[in-house]
């Protein structure tokens, strides 16, 4: 079809978005104790700045940043700090968290609205994001304050808000869009008024075709929606800017390169409740979705409740339920347990049962090539994929492929989604990149 | 609140469930056609023929297995089935019984399991086995039973035939050519060739519409790029154009060079296996048309009639420099080389 863009690679898993699309968000209340960890951002973890005892009000920053690429944390509810120490986290380590009972009267913090941001001053506005904790709620969790701040040598030319959502399963970008479409543009006016970028772009898949018109409603003439082809990984930031724009940001660089800024649309929304409304982030829509759940839905959940709580609000397991993934089936993470916080990456909470667990058995390479055409990144996963599997490891050095291992493969997972030989690639690159992160240590 | 542990594992999580048994299977499907043709053509010897070398490259598969101390039940993940098989369709179909199992051999042990199995073989196995078998057995595998329709056969090419004690044989239209290369062209009709009814040959190569059907069926189902075989094709109709015009009566029609000998049969099930050939499209047209250039080459000036066993066996060795030459610049890279 003409006018619809994508990119070079990718493949096409079956979406299963149909569990939960129709499904309006559905809000959760907060439970009574949360669990709230400091590190739910990428770069350096907050510093909590309550202790066991202190009172705290629903909004209230209950730790700091700890550096320029960092974000705080903001109490999900009004209560009572029972605990500050290391607890489970979504991620697989246990780190720093902030535990909160709740009080249930939801006292907000004083704060301030602003019903005319594009009035106000610019760095005002960026201060105003920074201070809400306001990071990549597509996965990335990357401080949005950060991207806010383009250097000066570096000419941007284009905001691209993200709603391609092109995880299978997930659709609470989808249930936003649908809901809340005005918010979005506004959080899209807001940050071009932060960056002074005049061209703003919103790139949704055609397989959510109410959400483009109704998005297209909203947009109005402030900027264009860009019709996405239904692909995986059409979300991933290089390829999304690739659709859009045409330009291909190089290896071991950040989309500013090309001159574009992405935001996911969920981010869009969170900038404009803490501009508009003074609202913090600390709470997110996730959906709840698999054959492992009895009711899959989308739901408006506090950071800090346990995945095990949604679940149970959802309408709880079936009895076949075998694997738990935060996030969706090509990127998220396997969970061994559902006793770990919602946090504000956490998009899904997917429940697979037994039946539709995947085998780990897998045999040699046979250079089909079909691991080459699906990587986005124009990568080479099945040379890599052998080395690492013999632990040639000094061979990669030699060629001068490290790079590769490190910086460019984002781990999307198609290479592996299509192996006919099953192979982890990966779980291959995975390893080799904890192997190279160490050489660099020593 | 109550807990709950699970299972866990690496992402992704789902699969689109390819396998490699699927594609062996899709590869069977395919060559159907051609092997229903020559099964047609030739009767009973064909399938005798495609059954001793099929059932044989999994025996030997599996006592390979067996020797290295790994599952021998892998030997039905019709890699080896599929060998055994193109290494039938290569064969004449008058061929003895114990030639065929040595090619077997020589296919699934020499070319495949020494090297250390599925994926590890530098080599096409199936070709190994059948230029293994035509340097050793020359003269059974140069001696070409007629198919039936024996009575348009008789006058085939207008050369005369052999009456040996079972059947009546003839040379190959390549072979035909290449000792009248000289003298008067003989007249083949392409559309025999075509159909492959009614022309001697390999066992699998006659027909090169069923080999089409069969070959369609591989691109559609994604199973194989059309770089290799375009760009095979290609070249050794460009070189037969060239050299037709240059001296039609010396040089056969481009068209008799596509339909005759192994040429399709070579470009797309052969030239196309994936532990053999490159990997990355630029790769797979410089090896098409190295495959294309020695298949010619061999034809016209060479001193067998048919080429492309070697050329493809020539061109194997090459593979792994080819990868390392071809490599695409990775996503992004295009736009540094503007900058700088």
């Amino acid at each position: 079809m003409s006018g619809i863009k994508s990119f070079n690679g990718g493949i096409h898993p079956a979406y299963n978005k149909d569990l939960t699309s129709g499904s309006e968000t559905v809000l959760m209340p907060a439970p009574e104790r949360l669990v709230v960890p400091v590190g739910q951002h990428i770069g350096a973890p907050a510093n909590p700045v309550v202790k066991k005892g202190d009172i705290v009000k629903l909004g209230q920053m209950i730790a700091e940043p700890g550096g320029f690429v960092s974000s705080p944390v903001h109490s999900p509810v009004s209560g009572k700090v029972i605990s500050v120490q290391p607890e489970e986290h979504p991620m697989g380590s246990r780190i720093m968290a902030i535990t909160i009972e709740n009080d249930g009267e939801d006292t907000m913090v004083e704060h301030q609205t602003i019903s005319e941001p594009l009035e106000k001053d610019p760095d005002e506005l960026k201060e105003i994001v920074k201070n809400s904790g306001i990071v990549g709620m597509g996965g990335a969790t990357f401080p949005s304050h950060v991207k806010l701040s383009p250097p000066a040598d570096k000419p941007i030319d284009f905001i691209i808000l993200n709603g391609a959502e092109c995880e299978p399963y997930l659709t609470a970008d989808h249930r936003l869009m649908l809901e809340n479409p005005e918010s979005i543009v506004s959080g899209l006016e807001i940050i071009s008024h932060i960056t002074g970028v005049k061209k703003l772009y919103i790139g949704i898949e055609i397989n959510k075709p109410d959400a483009i018109k109704k998005i297209t409603k909203a947009l109005g003439k402030k900027g264009t929606v860009v019709p996405l082809a239904v692909k995986y990984p059409q979300g991933a930031e290089k390829q999304l800017i690739k659709a859009v724009t045409g330009r291909e940001v190089p290896p071991k660089h950040l989309p500013m390169e090309v001159g574009a800024i992405v935001f996911n649309v969920a981010t869009a929304h969170a900038i404009n409740k803490a501009v508009t409304e003074g609202i913090p982030l600390f709470e997110r829509i996730v959906t709840v979705t698999g054959h492992g759940v009895q009711k899959p839905g989308n739901f408006l959940v506090r950071t800090g409740t346990m995945v095990s709580e949604v679940v149970d609000f959802s309408g709880g397991y079936t009895d076949d339920a075998a694997q738990l993934i935060l996030g969706g089936p090509m990127m998220g993470k396997s969970s061994a347990t559902d006793g770990v916080p919602v946090i504000k990456g956490t998009g899904g909470i997917l429940v697979l049962p037994s039946a539709e667990m995947l085998t780990d058995a897998w045999g040699p390479c046979i250079r089909c090539g079909m691991c080459l055409r699906a990587c986005p990144n124009q990568q080479n996963p099945q040379l890599l994929g052998n080395l690492i599997e013999k632990g040639l490891f000094d061979k990669i050095t030699e060629d001068k492929l490290e790079e590769i291992v490190l910086d460019d493969c984002f781990e999307c997972g198609s290479c592996t989604f299509v192996c006919p030989a099953n192979r982890p690639i990966v779980q291959f690159f995975h390893m080799a990149k904890a192997y190279f992160r160490a050489q660099k240590r020593k | 609140m109550e807990t709950r542990s699970f299972k866990v594992s690496y992402s992704p999580h789902v699969h689109n469930g390819a396998s490699v048994h699927k594609i062996m299977w899709n590869v069977f499907l395919a060559l159907v056609p051609a092997t229903a043709v020559s099964v047609y053509a030739f009767g009973i010897n064909a399938v005798r023929v495609l059954f001793v070398s099929t059932f044989f490259a999994i025996f030997f598969e599996a006592l390979a297995l067996l020797m290295r101390k790994r599952d021998w039940k892998q030997c039905f993940d019709g890699s080896a089935a599929l060998s055994g098989l193109l290494l039938g369709l290569t064969l004449p179909p008058g061929i003895s019984t114990p030639i065929i199992m040595i090619g077997s051999f020589v296919a699934i042990i020499v070319a495949k399991q020494v090297f250390g199995g599925i994926g590890s073989n530098p080599f096409n196995p199936a070709l190994t086995g059948r230029v293994f078998l035509l340097i050793a057995f020359t003269e059974p595998m140069t001696t070409w039973p007629l198919p039936r329709g024996i009575e348009q056969a008789k006058n085939y090419l207008g050369l005369a035939t052999t009456k040996t004690a079972d059947a009546i044989t003839a040379a190959t239209p390549l072979a035909a050519i290449k000792e009248h290369a000289s003298k008067a062209m003989p007249n083949v009709s392409l559309n025999d060739l075509f159909f492959g009814l009614h022309t001697p040959g390999s066992i699998g190569e006659i027909s090169v519409l069923a080999l089409l059907i069969g070959a369609a069926w591989l691109l559609y189902k994604k199973i194989i790029t059309w770089h290799i075989p375009v760009s095979t094709i290609l070249t050794v109709f460009v070189i037969a154009t060239i050299t037709h015009f240059l001296s039609p009566a010396k040089y056969p029609h481009p068209f008799f060079h596509m339909f005759a000998g192994g040429l399709i049969i070579g470009a797309f099930f052969m030239a196309t296996d994936y532990v053999t050939a490159p990997i990355w499209p630029m790769g797979k047209l410089i090896f098409g048309i190295g495959v294309g250039l020695l298949t010619i080459v061999i034809r016209l000036w060479g001193g067998y009639p048919e080429g492309i066993s070697f050329a493809i066996l020539i061109m194997n060795a090459t593979t792994p420099l080819i990868d390392k030459w071809t490599v695409p610049g990775p996503f992004g890279s295009k736009t540094l080389r503007r900058q700088s």
